[in-house]
């Protein structure tokens, strides 16, 4: 099908973005990537009657360190977070990650702040938004406000960002030392829709005990599912295959609420839950011990 | 409400009008006449209407002509001067049946331009992997695959 007529803004600035989102509210849709937006509009589930294309705001575009933190225009494509050495240096986690998105194709045109507005549960970016404790910048007509990850997401393609405010930049913190991570998803083809997917992160402290560790999961609830007790089981102790198994169950049984779909029922996703936390949690704790030397 | 855009199609300027629901792949065909874009699923998992915009493959699809204003665009149509001085990538899916209907090649071909060109020496995996966003229902890939590593040795063959 082809997509229902509207009116189209391409603003330069910043500035006049937010002056047409004051104007126009929620009947107006930002135009990012335009990789899951323009699909649904051309099925007609989505019929905005402007849009708004960011593309022509340069400003919203770029990837910068800035003392112990990665500062990422919230219009920055994916294949430039693949391909940023900051990115790779100080959030491993996040350069492992993004090859995972869909294909180069649309990682060419996909955007960091189009993934995690668009706030899909089974998408990648809002999973490590939240794994890295990232800040998220909005900014409307009057000023800008930062939201913690956690307080961003409310649901099922819902945010916390109110219908004048657009997101202009996203914070990644560089992840500490002595911290192992592992990304891994299952998907019935390279580049599909992944059936479950975590991103695991392990932080040792001095004595090689486990400091502090992060489990998030994708397409296992209505967000992003940070399972917040399997992560805290293992604070404080050395990590073994025991305790790995026993956080593992814990999360893929009690904190993750998958729904199920065509390519996998809730049992499966339960039992996928399972084995990849267990294998991101051994390589996260190895990669961790090996930067301990 | 039409808007004016200005944009280059296979190195040849085009000023044109258009409305803002117009896809990029719909005018590409429909307005340009290059139907060698070819339009599948229009929601960007086929890969049939890749092109390159700016040098980059994207689905054609999952953009509004409008947004092309000011850019390059390349579809199979500027890959060889005429039909008897085929692009090597095209020369190597003749040589090696890298087709079968031809639907999906035009979308395979702009994926594989960019790609050969960040990876001139590319293992059958990472080929393959490059693959994994175009669908081709009659080959089982294998020879598309053979077709990819024939011009990989070609490209190479030319730089020398």
């Amino acid at each position: 099908m082809k997509p229902a007529s509207f009116d189209y803004h391409a603003p330069n600035s910043i500035e006049e973005v937010v002056t047409l989102k004051s104007q126009y509210g929620d009947d107006a849709k930002f135009l990012a990537g335009g990789q899951s937006l323009v699909p649904a509009m051309n099925f007609r589930i989505v019929q905005p009657s402007v849009l708004i294309d960011l593309n022509r705001a340069a400003e919203l575009s770029y990837i910068r360190e800035d003392g112990n933190v990665i500062r990422v225009g919230s219009m920055a494509r994916e294949r430039h977070l693949e391909f940023d050495t900051s990115i790779k240096k100080h959030t491993p986690l996040l350069h492992e990650a993004v090859p995972n998105i869909a294909h180069p194709q649309i990682r060419n045109r996909g955007t960091i702040g189009g993934s995690i507005v668009n706030a899909d549960p089974a998408a990648e970016l809002p999973v490590l938004m939240l794994a890295l404790n990232a800040r998220l910048k909005a900014k409307n007509k009057s000023g800008e406000r930062w939201l913690d990850a956690k307080d961003f997401f409310a649901g099922m393609f819902t945010t916390a960002l109110e219908p004048d405010e657009v997101l202009v930049e996203i914070e990644l913190p560089f992840m500490p030392p002595r911290t192992g991570w592992s990304f891994m998803e299952v998907a019935p083809r390279a580049g599909d829709y992944a059936m479950m997917g975590v991103a695991a992160l392990v932080t040792l402290d001095e004595n090689g005990k486990c400091k502090s560790a992060k489990l998030v999961y994708l397409n296992a609830g209505d967000g992003p599912v940070d399972a917040v007790e399997a992560a805290k089981s293992l604070i404080g102790e050395s990590l073994n295959d025991n305790l790995i198994e026993s956080a593992a169950l814990l999360a893929s049984e009690k904190e993750i609420t998958p729904f199920g779909n065509i390519h996998a029922s809730t049992d499966f996703q339960h039992h996928l839950a399972k084995t990849l936390t267990r294998k991101a949690l051994k390589i996260a704790t190895e990669r961790a011990q090996q930067k301990e030397n | 409400m039409t808007h004016t855009i200005t944009l280059t199609v296979n190195e040849q300027k085009y000023i044109c009008e258009v409305e803002p629901r117009l896809l990029l792949s719909d005018f590409l065909r429909h307005e340009l006449g290059l139907t060698g874009t070819h339009v599948g699923c229009e929601h960007g998992v086929c890969g049939a209407c890749t092109i390159m915009l700016d040098g980059e493959s994207a689905r054609s699809c999952l953009m509004f002509a409008v947004q092309a204003d000011g850019h390059e665009v390349t579809t199979v149509e500027g890959l060889a001067p005429d039909k008897d001085n085929l692009h090597p990538l095209q020369q190597s899916f003749w040589e090696a049946h890298g087709l079968q209907c031809g639907y999906c090649t035009p979308g395979i071909l702009m994926s594989m331009i960019p790609f050969l060109k960040q990876n001139p020496n590319p293992t059958e995996d990472e080929i393959r992997h490059a693959l994994s966003g175009n669908l081709c229902r009659c080959t089982g890939y294998q020879h598309i695959v053979d077709a990819v590593r024939l011009a990989s040795e070609k490209m190479r063959e030319l730089e020398k």
